[in-house]
């Protein structure tokens, strides 16, 4: 009896909290939140709430195409090893709570590389379909991986260098205990910021499905089911990236759980998705030269000076 | 002088300004009165002189007139030919709206309309026969 | 490196109308580029001499959608030309308002091109908003958005009545300050200016030799303006400078074009606080002619010539238009080679290209249905043969 219950307690953390039903419907509003943002600040009007779900579903009625070329088993088991990845990172993450359901020393770095098992699909993706357009979207992903995954790991590592230990939980516990001590990481926020719609793909860094360049990029051969999984593991790798800066830079849930956790989650992670839809408009889309060169000649430097800084903070707590 | 986010005061702005952008079936756009769009025919005006049909660019609009079978009438011993009486038809889906027909019309029995929403899924519903009453009357008989 | 071969186009999202471009690839440059026309050929040309002088005007104001007025204009000129009409004045200020703010609106439209060819979607959806305030003006004048049909022969249409004037007054107001918001943005940004300095050069040696006009030409130096050139409706009474560049690449063509905004700007008031009074149009003959006339105007994307040629009946005998955009292809696979991929709908669309006004011809026999391209001289011969089954003859020429 006992296994049949903790496998039902995994199944539901698994499948509905904080695993795909959360992640699912947390990250179609974000998504929308996000477009609406867009919107208004373009002065438009904007996607009504339900629009990201209503595209989720009717992408998952249309047919499946899958091009002769392409390597069907990788073609079609590529979008669910990156929403497995996801789903998996969001487990080391504290939601609600200052607490992770399954931290561990040295989470953030699992965590960091599980977020990059997406990036990685998404390459697959491309080379598998052989597709030009696709192809060449492959060959940016990787290239902008390199670029920003420096610079955004190090960014994320000056707060736990901080908080003196290498879990999630910790640092926001350290920061919930010490929240004027998040000042400090202002530059390595801004970093994280920046490198992140570089991992999200957004503009200015969309450069992989630029689609005045090469049309759709890596999903140019994609349709249907297959294609809305692939842009449910988008919005849900923005809610888990949205949550890990919380957890990391913005101090978590300060101490609270329930309701009041909840709503502190929702407030700072939209401040987040806001933050990273104004650099989507103000922006426009670089060249994948000027992104490398631009995450190693400033992005990098930054990061470095932030861990310095960091280091010498932690000297002063000590001290 | 190259600064990134230059455009940010507009953003900021935009964030608490009401959008421009309409939902077009359920708010109607403001058209102006000047616009031309469907035209529109009265039938007793026209004389059939065909300076319309000779100058529209599309070919779209067609004269034809209604009373071939209408008998000439006698007054005071002399016959009087039936006065010509005309019906058009527009095929809505050639008519380019350029209103020319309207201009070049010496009795001014052609104007254009606002009525913009001519849009249809079946293209017998785009010839626009703007009939003569003497033809609906005709029928009646 | 292998090359790989990418097609941009006839399908392409880059693309608002279809043209080909074959791209050849090293990595993320641009080796080789084949460029295709003719997927738009409307047989405009040949329609037009089947039509009269008066459905003609609507005919060859549909060769391009954005300058309409252009087309129409540059015809209209040859047909008063050879019937020796005497225009009154105010219809051609009339005629130059329409220009004008057409010129004001195509510029706005391509800055909303060029923004999301880059990814700056903010800057699309802003200027098309400020466009739709162009575009109102026109509608409250002409009657229509984007084919105005303010020209007849011998004048306009339409008149323009006071309220009118004081309404494109204060809507020229707030466009100025969209202007100038514009110029700070497409010239401070760090990420255009990493986008569009030095993408697409083209010297101007190269121009000339390629024949680049309008906003291209101006941006490579080339200080050419029909309007300063050779001046038509009234452009010789108001006061404008012709705004060149010496930047050669898309970051000078997008100054070009701002700038010229502002110059449109001042023309308009210029032509609005002055209007002349009388008579809008005057009357015109039905059958023109015999006689021939070529006439150039100065269209937003840049020199439109025009040619007709008449023969004493009331249909043209021919009609032969040059838009702008046929001039200015010619540089595209020269700005392309070099560049990287994802320069290439930039450099594109920094031409301003409109495939619908350029595409002139495709050979497809009828019967066999063969299709294939004609060099130079067996089109020039075929076309001599044409002409002389209608008793004209080109051979001389």
């Amino acid at each position: 009896m006992e296994i049949i219950k903790e496998l039902i307690i995994g199944l539901f953390y698994i499948i509905v909290f904080p695993g795909l039903l959360f992640l699912v419907i947390y990250g179609g509003l974000s998504e929308w939140l996000d477009r609406k943002f867009y919107a208004q600040m373009q002065n438009r009007q904007g996607p009504p709430w339900y629009q990201p779900f209503a595209d989720i579903i009717k992408l998952m009625s249309k047919q499946v195409i899958i091009p002769k070329a392409a390597d069907k088993k990788m073609f079609k088991i590529l979008p669910f090893i990156a929403i497995a990845a996801i789903n998996t990172s969001i487990f080391m993450i504290p939601i609600f709570s200052n607490s992770a359901l399954y931290g561990f020393r040295g989470d953030i770095i699992a965590v960091i590389y599980l977020l990059s098992i997406p990036t990685a699909t998404l390459f697959l993706i491309g080379w598998s379909s052989t597709s030009p357009y696709a192809t060449i979207g492959s060959m940016r992903v990787l290239t902008q991986l390199f670029a920003y995954e420096v610079p955004l790991l190090i960014a994320v590592l000056g707060p736990c260098i901080l908080a003196g230990s290498w879990s999630i939980e910790d640092v926001a516990v350290f920061f919930t205990n010490n929240p004027w001590l998040m000042l400090v990481n202002i530059i390595g926020f801004l970093v994280a910021i920046v490198a992140l719609q570089g991992k999200l793909e957004r503009v200015p860094f969309d450069i992989p499905h630029a689609e005045t360049e090469i049309v759709g990029g890596v999903f140019t051969e994609y349709s249907g089911r297959l294609y809305g999984f692939m842009r449910l593991a988008l919005d849900m790798e923005m809610v888990v990236v949205a949550a890990l800066i919380n957890a990391v830079f913005l101090g978590g849930s300060f101490g609270y759980s329930g309701w009041i956790g909840l709503l502190l989650f929702v407030i700072k992670t939209e401040f987040v998705v806001f933050l990273l839809s104004v650099l989507k408009a103000a922006m426009a889309r670089v060249k994948i030269n000027q992104m490398v060169d631009f995450c190693w000649k400033w992005l990098a430097p930054f990061a470095i000076l932030q861990i310095l800084i960091c280091i010498v903070a932690r000297f002063m707590i000590n001290g | 002088m190259a600064r990134p986010l230059r455009a940010w005061r507009e953003l900021v702005k935009n964030l608490f300004r009401k959008h421009v952008t309409g939902q077009y079936p359920h708010t109607k756009p403001v058209i102006d009165k000047n616009y031309r769009a469907k035209i529109l025919f009265d039938a007793n005006k026209c004389i059939g002189c065909n300076i319309c049909v000779r100058n529209c660019p599309a070919d779209a609009i067609k004269i034809i007139q209604v009373n071939q079978d209408e008998k000439p009438t006698e007054v005071d011993g002399k016959t009087i030919p039936a006065k010509r009486k005309f019906k058009c038809v527009i095929d809505l889906a050639k008519c380019v709206y350029c209103g020319q027909c309207t201009d070049g019309c010496p009795v001014k029995a052609l104007s254009s309309s606002q009525d913009f929403e001519l849009a249809h899924f079946n293209r017998e519903a785009l010839i626009d026969e703007m009939k003569h009453p003497y033809e609906t009357e005709s029928k009646k008989k | 490196m292998p090359k790989i071969t990418v097609p941009l186009g006839p399908q392409h999202p880059a693309l608002k109308e279809p043209g080909s471009f074959m791209l050849s690839l090293e990595g993320e440059e641009i080796k080789d580029a084949v460029l295709r026309l003719g997927y738009n050929h409307r047989g405009v040309e040949k329609a037009a001499e089947a039509r009269n002088y008066v459905q003609n005007i609507y005919l060859l104001e549909r060769v391009c959608g954005i300058c309409s007025h252009a087309h129409a204009t540059a015809y209209v000129h040859n047909v008063e030309e050879i019937a020796q009409l005497e225009v009154p004045q105010r219809a051609k200020a009339i005629r130059m308002i329409v220009g004008e703010l057409e010129r004001l609106h195509s510029h706005l439209l391509w800055l909303g091109v060029a923004g999301h060819e880059i990814g700056f979607d903010t800057l699309f959806m802003y200027s098309w908003r400020d466009r739709e305030l162009v575009l109102d003006a026109l509608e409250e004048i002409s009657g229509n958005r984007v084919h105005y049909s303010m020209n007849s022969i011998g004048g306009v249409r339409r008149d323009m009545s006071n309220e009118q004037i004081k309404k494109v007054l204060g809507i020229l107001k707030t466009l100025e300050k969209r202007i100038k918001y514009y110029i700070t943005v497409g010239t401070e940004e760090s990420t255009i200016l990493a986008r569009t300095q030095g993408v697409g050069v083209l010297p101007k040696d190269e121009a000339l030799k390629r024949c680049a006009t309008g906003p291209q030409g101006r941006a490579s130096g080339v200080d050419r303006d029909v309007r300063r050139d050779n001046p038509y409706l009234l452009y010789d009474k108001v006061d404008f400078k012709v705004i060149t560049q010496d930047s050669c690449d898309v970051f000078g063509r997008l100054v070009v074009r701002a700038l010229e905004m502002v110059e449109s700007c001042k023309i308009l008031k210029q032509v609005l606080e002055n209007m002349p009074s009388g008579d809008i149009a005057v009357k015109a003959p039905i059958k023109i002619g015999p006689g021939e006339a070529v006439n150039r105007y100065e269209a937003p994307r840049g020199e439109d010539i025009h040619y007709l040629k008449a023969n004493g009946t009331d249909v043209p005998a021919r009609v032969k238009v040059r838009a702008p955009t046929l001039a200015n292809f010619e540089s595209v696979a020269y700005m392309l080679e070099g560049d990287t991929l994802a320069d290439a709908p930039l450099i594109i669309a920094a031409i301003d290209p409109c495939f619908s006004c350029t595409d002139r011809m495709s050979l497809v026999q009828t019967g066999t249905g063969k299709s294939g391209i004609m060099s130079f001289k067996e089109l020039r011969a075929y076309s001599i043969e044409e002409y002389k089954k209608k008793g004209i003859d080109f051979s001389k020429l």
